[in-house]
């Protein structure tokens, strides 16, 4: 798909800017002028593609389609609906809470909230441009397994008396919500928060591919396999307490994975730690603890790292 | 015409404060302007998201940070 940018920027580099093919600063500089600006093209296409169909979606509009779903069913759609929805962790509150008041099981709603920030359109939009699109098939479907088996067990431990905020549930069922919104109102809004985000994560990108660049260019393969990767046990924990911490860099902290992947680190350390940025998130702990129980916040944590850990020791075992 | 901002206080709800103040001042409307951070009483109104824009009483937006020139174009 980017063969051509490869050569093009190849040319740039080689014959425009007179550096030394197979030189390690040539290599160097090759590789960080090829990713970054690939990753920024994939980045404003997926992210608008994203955040286009998610105009079509919020979350009233799932509340009312998650009323009344049984369990399973209900934490396999959420979780779906976790990937298509504009989230923001800000809004954790109302969300919890306005779906316990339309009598969603806890379950479900946790399907949707480990989900949705697992699915977020910087991630996915970095994971295609750095890994292609098999590995960001990998990560979505396991993913959403995580979201619907975390959410699930978590509903089986019937914890409801840990919210700390009396809800009391509504009585019959929610009106559908309809948005109405002309395409190209549509088009424009997508843009504009495309440009948003960009404006936002575009520096992270720019110092994630450099340190990639140099470690690329500059640091031998074996060094790696033998200090940040290989086949360790203690690999995977390791990737995930260390990508809990990373929440808002993902964008930042991706290009350095794929370029550790590529050296020498497996590949389920590395979707381990993905999965642990964007799906632990710390911002998002603080916000529920305002209405959840310690202990709730606890368990949530401990099963969907559980996933992740799982997840990481699969792949290193099948890959 | 009573304008309500709902938000649990993140800088999106600040932000869209700003912009619905602005918004009426470019109108020229008399209009009042609340902030509910209540999270219960953000409930009654049937939100899952914040910020959101309720005029008189009825949602027009959840979500979603509108600029001024949105929110006059709801008014």
């Amino acid at each position: 798909m980017f063969e051509w940018w490869e050569q093009l920027s190849a040319v740039m580099v080689f014959d425009g800017l007179g550096l030394i093919k197979g030189s390690q600063l040539g290599e160097a500089v090759h590789f960080f002028i090829y990713d970054t600006l690939k990753i920024y093209m994939l980045l404003v296409a997926i992210i608008f593609i994203v955040s286009f169909l998610r105009t079509y979606f919020n979350t009233e509009k799932v509340r009312v389609y998650l009323q009344g779903k049984s369990e399973l069913s209900g934490n396999v759609l959420a979780a779906l609906f976790g990937i298509i929805t504009p989230f923001c962790s800000c809004s954790a509150i109302p969300l919890f809470l306005g779906f316990m008041q339309a009598r969603i099981p806890m379950g479900i709603t946790f399907s949707f909230l480990i989900s949705a920030p697992l699915n977020n359109e910087i991630a996915i939009a970095m994971l295609f441009g750095l890994f292609g699109w098999k590995v960001t098939a990998i990560y979505i479907g396991f993913g959403l397994l995580v979201a619907i088996l975390g959410g699930f067990i978590i509903g089986k431990c019937k914890l409801e008396k840990y919210v700390l905020i009396p809800v009391t549930p509504m009585s019959g069922d929610l009106e559908d919500v309809e948005i109405r919104l002309h395409v190209t109102k549509r088009i424009k809004d997508a843009w504009v928060y495309t440009k948003d985000i960009f404006i936002k994560i575009y520096l992270y990108v720019l110092v994630g591919v450099g340190i990639g660049a140099f470690i690329h260019g500059y640091i031998p393969a074996d060094f790696i396999a033998r200090y940040a990767g290989g086949d360790a046990w203690y690999a995977v924990p390791l990737a995930v307490l260390l990508g809990i911490p990373m929440y808002s860099n993902a964008a930042g902290v991706m290009p350095l994975i794929e370029v550790l992947t590529s050296k020498g680190m497996l590949l389920g350390s590395a979707l381990s730690f993905m999965m642990a940025v964007t799906a632990l998130s710390l911002p998002e702990a603080m916000i529920l603890k305002r209405i959840l129980h310690v202990k709730l916040i606890g368990l949530f944590f401990g099963i969907v790292g559980f996933g992740i850990l799982l997840v990481g020791y699969v792949f290193n075992a099948i890959l | 015409m009573k304008i309500e901002i709902l938000g649990t206080g993140c800088a999106k709800c600040i932000f869209l404060y700003e912009n619905a103040k602005k918004a009426v001042a470019q109108k020229g409307i008399f209009a009042e302007i609340v902030k509910v951070e209540d999270i219960m009483q953000i409930m009654n109104y049937g939100v899952t998201s914040t910020p959101a824009l309720v005029v008189d009483g009825k949602v027009l937006s959840s979500g979603k940070l509108l600029s001024a020139e949105e929110i006059v174009a709801l008014l």
